[in-house]
């Protein structure tokens, strides 16, 4: 029996199952990412304010969720928070609390830089047209900041579609976990088959994660011109 | 009316920490904890109607996912049969070795029953229920040269991986026996393929499993040292599912329910020269 390893893709339902490990790993990442841009576009406009108190404990915000690993974020939210505070949510809605927070924190840093590098003359100009704080950012600065922050959102967003391979520590079935029981169940018929399974998760996530990539190459390119 | 922002912004800010504090402080309290612990005692399963196992997904024949994408194995077929005698469906939550403990600990499953073996450290964490399994070390050698007993090891090389029973049994107990020390399986395995040594110990089921598929070796000394036993956990304090779990175990292991578990999922790994009484605990006990 002459075993091609490519075969272990197609045995039973396996091809099946890895892409629906896909698609976990997807709307994970399609979920934290919305609701991380609403939360980051907020904290960041909330970072350009005078007030120190409120920049200082967004400033440690940001810094924690950029200094703790992700995978410790995981198991935070997913062993901690169930043990010390009774919420017991399923699994993959613990990934999209915990990437969120994450997401709103990186963003949000996004956000500053995008508002504050928006030239000083359009803010005079707007205050000077009697807009209110709140007409300014969302007429004014958020239109011609979202240009400007583009190409890094992008590059977060590829970044969390990534970083959902760690969704297998806290018990999700993501592609990787999926791909690591067909490894293991096929070892002995097919034991040249990890290559062949890690293989199809490089292909897969390099075909959702390379598009963005030269998107946001594009627009960094548009914006020199 | 222009409303003043970073008064608004600030109040929301002191507000929300000051939400974010109290809740804090209140969790920690150990009365949410027993709250919790509730969940798992077995009139709260039956109110579920789901029982939450943790088990393995990845150890082929213990708890995997065959190619139809269904949960088998010896760990498996037992919750399936723990699930149906508590008249409710199983939940499988698939755990690594390294967060057994954790996933009990947190309330994310009601029972672990992924080749726990029952060690005093793992004691202080958890509560074990009677086992239903019982894996020793092994020796295996190649037929040719068949080591059958200890003192053949005399001054000779035995490999052994690094961190498992193995190396703790000969290092402490049989100090005559020179040990060659590796950081995998694939590694040891392969050290006895090219003769490096005169024999390798490793836990006794692994080593059927191997000598299936490589059958110029044999399982010379089957058991030596203590055995060591492979039992449900629970959290610790859920004495309804621990005296539940002990009151199954005994039911099963009179109807010979385990050693039918090792005819479907284990004897096709092991082969012909283990019998299930190398693996499966005596009845009654």
């Amino acid at each position: 029996m002459a075993h091609s390893g490519i075969n272990v893709l197609f045995e039973g339902t396996n091809f099946a199952r890895l892409m629906g490990g896909l698609w976990t790993a997807v709307w994970i990442a399609g979920l934290s990412l919305i609701f991380g841009l609403i939360l980051g576009t907020i904290l960041g406009m909330l970072r350009t304010l005078k007030n120190r108190v409120i920049r200082f404990i967004l400033l440690l915000y940001l810094e924690f969720f950029r200094i703790v690993p992700t995978v410790v974020l995981l198991f935070l939210v997913y062993y901690i928070l169930p043990r010390q505070f009774n919420v017991n949510w399923p699994a993959a809605w613990m990934a999209v609390l915990a990437f969120t927070l994450w997401v709103a924190a990186e963003f949000s840093d996004i956000v500053r830089g995008a508002l504050e590098s928006v030239p000083e003359h359009q803010r005079e100009s707007g205050l000077a047209l009697g807009l209110s704080q709140w007409q300014l950012f969302r007429y004014v600065l958020l239109p011609q900041a979202l240009q400007l922050e583009l190409p890094a959102t992008i590059n977060l967003a590829t970044r969390v579609i990534k970083t959902t391979s760690l969704l297998l520590m806290i018990s999700i079935m993501d592609i990787i976990n999926v791909g690591q029981q067909i490894i293991e169940a096929n070892n002995q018929n097919y034991p040249t088959g990890v290559f062949w399974v890690y293989g199809l998760i490089f292909i897969l996530y390099f075909i959702i994660d390379y598009p963005l990539a030269r998107w946001a190459k594009h627009l960094t390119a548009k914006q020199k011109d | 009316m222009k409303i003043n922002w970073k008064k608004v912004i600030t109040a929301g800010v002191t507000l929300v920490s000051a939400a974010a504090l109290f809740v804090a402080a209140n969790g920690v309290k150990p009365t949410h904890v027993n709250a919790a612990l509730n969940e798992s005692t077995v009139s709260a399963i039956k109110k579920r109607g789901q029982l939450r196992v943790a088990v393995f997904g990845d150890l082929p024949p213990y708890g995997w996912v065959n190619k139809d994408g269904k949960r088998v194995g010896y760990d498996v077929e037992l919750a399936r049969r723990m699930a149906k005698d508590l008249g409710v469906k199983p939940k499988f939550i698939q755990v690594n070795a390294n967060n057994r403990v954790d996933t009990l600990n947190s309330n994310k499953a009601d029972i672990v029953l992924a080749n726990f073996t029952v060690t005093p450290e793992r004691r202080q964490a958890v509560s074990f229920a009677k086992p239903y399994m019982k894996v020793s070390v092994g020796v295996v050698s190649p037929k040719n040269k068949k080591i059958t007993k200890v003192s053949q090891l005399n001054n000779k090389k035995l490999i052994v991986t690094k961190g498992t029973t193995a190396e703790n049994y000969f290092t402490s107990k049989q100090r005559g026996v020179q040990l060659m020390k590796f950081d995998s399986k694939t590694q040891q395995f392969n050290a006895l393929k090219n003769n490096r040594a005169a024999a390798l110990a490793d836990d006794n089921s692994y080593l059927y499993a191997w000598v299936k598929r490589n059958p110029k070796y044999t399982v010379g000394i089957k058991s030596v040292g203590p055995h060591q036993y492979i039992a449900p956990a629970v959290k610790k304090g859920n004495s309804s599912l621990l005296n539940w779990s002990n009151k199954e175990i005994t039911k099963l292991n009179k109807e010979s329910f385990f050693t039918q578990d090792y005819n479907h999922q284990l004897k096709p790994y092991f082969g012909s020269e283990v019998k299930p009484s190398d693996i499966v605990l005596k009845q009654g006990k």
